[in-house]
């Protein structure tokens, strides 16, 4: 007995000497930031220099959730990642089953739905941009030459038009990350599963159902997981295409202008926090579900 | 003109100055390290800045290092922000921009130490007054920039017209009769005056253009006063707001300048507002719009409004935390003498700050279309950002912001006055 519990506890003394290098990294990198953001958000602490911070409790707090450019910032934010999120997860995985099946050029495919997430955001987002530029850009020329509209649309002028364009340039650019994440899922179904299947007599549609779907949900969830804390704190592809109109601000621009543009760290820092907040939100609902759905 | 009794003044004073140097320099062994934060040397304005700047180090026998600030103006200024808040003496000069003159306030040297009242005098007034905070010269004037109208001369002559619009009235009347014309002629895509209407710095300086041309003011003006909610800044507006969908395109709300020089440099636009950057590039051989147009004020609000040009361009300024303010001092009036501004001006076709150097024979010899400039600075209007600080931003993020959606038809000129008034008072309190 004794014996044991000795072996029990130099065993758990060896797992702490193990992970403390661990812990320490964490802390530092993680845990500091993360208390200083938390200790500048109850300040008033503009960072021109001058004026030393103050003290002022959770008024930076009340100041955000009391304006409304904030609240139709989480808007913004929110229909952008409920719509691209759910349109690469389905185009995502049709792409990934195409990729999948074996056929001539398979390397070839699978390389090329990878060119949109191989290029910097900022760089396909300026490209788009251009191309729905309202009068040279060539997505209004080929419009108007084929009279499917009467006259050149300003795309990128208000949020109607705006935000699909922007989701639909997002999903462009992150159905091949979702692919190849799902691909890799596909690539561990045993295809002695579909031959039982085909034997059973399932049709193509009730194979995907009762094999495919409920085989790649791991990795559907965390792919998913991913995209959403993406799509959360998107910035890049909605500050290139419409930069500063302030009715198309997603949380993280909100964020931004606060902390750089208007060099307020305090509100800057509780903007970041509540943010964190929404998206510690998702994440646990992901990890309730997920739990849910394997037991 | 400067005298030529002048020049020599100068040139003597400032050989002396530079003997006082190299025997300061000479008895201590050797001279000062300046470093200056000036334009990235990857460009041709900043190539031109540090081989002047190294040529000063060899002329007063001081080590120079030369600091490339970034690209972006924003970007540049988080960087000089770092500086500042450690209070910094590894930068002894820095280039700053026009409306950071409150930002930079705390951490400058009084530049009426080292100018007399007569050297300042030669500088524009609207740019001195801009750079002074509470009585003190945050920086000293190197070289600006100004709003200014593009107009079609070929196609002004074949509707008609004589001479460039005075008036905003006139130009609405007559972008609409070139548009319908052109239009009618087969190119769809012309457009009777452009200007940028995206939210961000752009439109700010265009919209205070208008207002400050119909006499509404700068929104909140250098005694603190905020005057933006007035009858004249929203007939302002309003005439702004007339021009998107009837002369303007309603995508025009999303031009910064490129997106709008590239309408105007296609030959799709009769008009346009822009910097004077256009003007080489429109000029250029293979531009088709090189030869048929040219540049003048911007028009007045009304027959009894004024012209306006909003103010840009860049300043010196010296550490408040150098330790050789003195000598730093030096390097900045070398670097803005009239003499080199006078190269710059021939060199890099940049805006001379006296405008004196504008009637010097050389400098028209090559750019002739600077004989029009001193006009467009006389009526420079300033960007309400000494008195506003640090706080600028914010003010110009809150303008944009509601003239932008204002142009876009979210909101009426008299909610977008109201919207920004309120911001302005808040941060004035």
């Amino acid at each position: 007995m004794a014996r044991e519990i000795d072996l029990m506890e130099r065993q758990r003394r060896l797992a702490w000497f193990l992970i403390v290098p661990a812990v320490i990294v964490v802390l530092l990198v993680i845990g500091y930031p993360l208390i200083q953001v938390l200790v500048y958000s109850v300040l008033k602490y503009k960072l021109d220099g001058v004026t030393p911070p103050s003290f002022v409790g959770l008024g930076n707090y009340l100041f955000i959730l009391t304006d409304s450019d904030f609240w139709r910032a989480v808007a913004v934010t929110l229909i952008f990642t409920f719509f691209s999120v759910t349109l690469e997860a389905v185009l995502g995985l049709s792409v990934a089953m195409v990729a999948n099946s074996k056929f001539k050029g398979r390397s070839i495919l699978r390389v090329a739905i990878l060119i949109p997430w191989a290029i910097p955001t900022v760089v396909s987002s300026k490209i788009w941009a251009w191309m729905f530029n309202d009068i040279y850009g060539v997505v209004n020329v080929l419009l108007t030459n084929l009279h499917l509209i009467p006259q050149k649309i300003a795309f990128l002028a208000t949020p109607i038009t705006a935000i699909p364009v922007i989701i639909a340039v997002d999903v462009w650019k992150t159905t091949p990350f979702m692919a190849l994440l799902l691909l890799a899922g596909l690539g561990l179904i045993p295809s002695d599963l579909y031959e039982a299947a085909a034997i059973d007599g399932a049709t193509a549609v009730k194979a995907f159902f009762s094999v495919t779907l409920p085989l790649v949900m791991p990795t559907l969830l965390v792919a998913l997981i991913f995209r959403t804390l993406d799509a959360l704190r998107v910035f890049d592809i909605f500050y290139v295409m419409v930069g500063g109109q302030g009715n198309m601000a997603t949380m993280a621009i909100y964020n931004q202008q606060w902390l750089v543009s208007f060099l307020d760290a305090g509100i800057g820092s509780a903007a970041s926090v509540i943010i964190l907040i929404f998206i510690m939100i998702f994440v646990i609902l992901y990890t309730r579900f997920s739990k849910t759905s394997f037991q | 003109m400067i005298s030529p009794k002048k020049i020599l003044k100068r040139y003597l004073l400032r050989c002396v100055g530079s003997l006082f140097l190299i025997s300061l320099a000479t008895s201590t062994g050797f001279g000062v390290t300046i470093r200056c934060a000036l334009d990235s040397d990857v460009g041709e304005g900043g190539r031109f800045s540090k081989a002047l700047a190294l040529e000063w180090a060899k002329k007063t026998g001081n080590t120079l290092e030369y600091i490339s600030r970034p690209n972006d103006a924003t970007a540049t200024l988080q960087q000089f922000q770092q500086y500042w808040a450690a209070k910094s003496p590894d930068v002894d000069v820095y280039m700053i921009d026009v409306i950071w003159q409150g930002i930079a306030n705390p951490h400058a040297v009084d530049l009426k130490k080292f100018y007399t009242e007569d050297e300042i005098k030669q500088f524009f007034p609207a740019i001195i007054q801009n750079n002074t905070v509470n009585g003190k010269l945050v920086s000293i004037p190197w070289f600006t920039d100004a709003g200014i109208l593009y107009y079609r001369t070929d196609l002004l002559e074949k509707y008609g017209y004589k001479e460039p619009p005075k008036t905003w009235e006139e130009l609405t009347e007559m972008a609409k009769k070139i548009q319908d014309g052109e239009r009618k002629e087969g190119k769809k895509d012309f457009q009777g005056f452009v200007f940028q209407g995206k939210a961000s710095e752009s439109v700010t300086c265009n919209a205070l253009e208008w207002i400050y041309s119909f006499g509404g003011g700068s929104i909140i003006e250098p005694d603190k006063k905020v005057t933006i909610n007035n009858p004249n800044a929203i007939k302002a507006l309003q005439t702004a707001k007339s021009w998107v969908g009837a002369i303007s395109p309603p995508g025009v709300v999303t031009y910064s300048e490129e997106e709008a020089r590239n309408v105007w440099q296609a030959g799709n636009a009769a008009f346009m507002r822009n910097w004077p950057y256009a003007y080489a590039l429109g000029q250029a051989p293979k531009s088709v719009i090189a030869g048929k147009f040219d540049v003048t004020v911007l028009p007045m609000g009304g027959a009894n409004g004024k012209h306006a040009a909003c103010l840009g361009g860049w300043q010196l300024m010296v550490s408040a935390y150098s330790k050789a303010p003195d000598v730093a001092a030096d390097l900045v009036k070398f670097l803005n003498s009239a003499d080199e501004q006078k190269r710059r001006a021939i060199e890099l076709s940049q805006f001379p700050v006296m405008p004196a150097i504008y009637s010097d024979p050389d400098v028209l010899a090559k750019n002739p279309w600077f004989a029009k400039i001193p006009d467009v600075l006389k009526n420079a209007v300033a960007r309400p950002s000494t008195v506003t600080g640090a706080d600028y931003n914010q003010l110009s993020t809150a303008f944009f912001q509601n003239v932008n959606k204002m142009l876009s038809g979210g909101q009426s000129p008299q909610d977008t006055v109201q919207q920004v008034e309120k911001v302005a008072k808040r941060l004035m309190r």
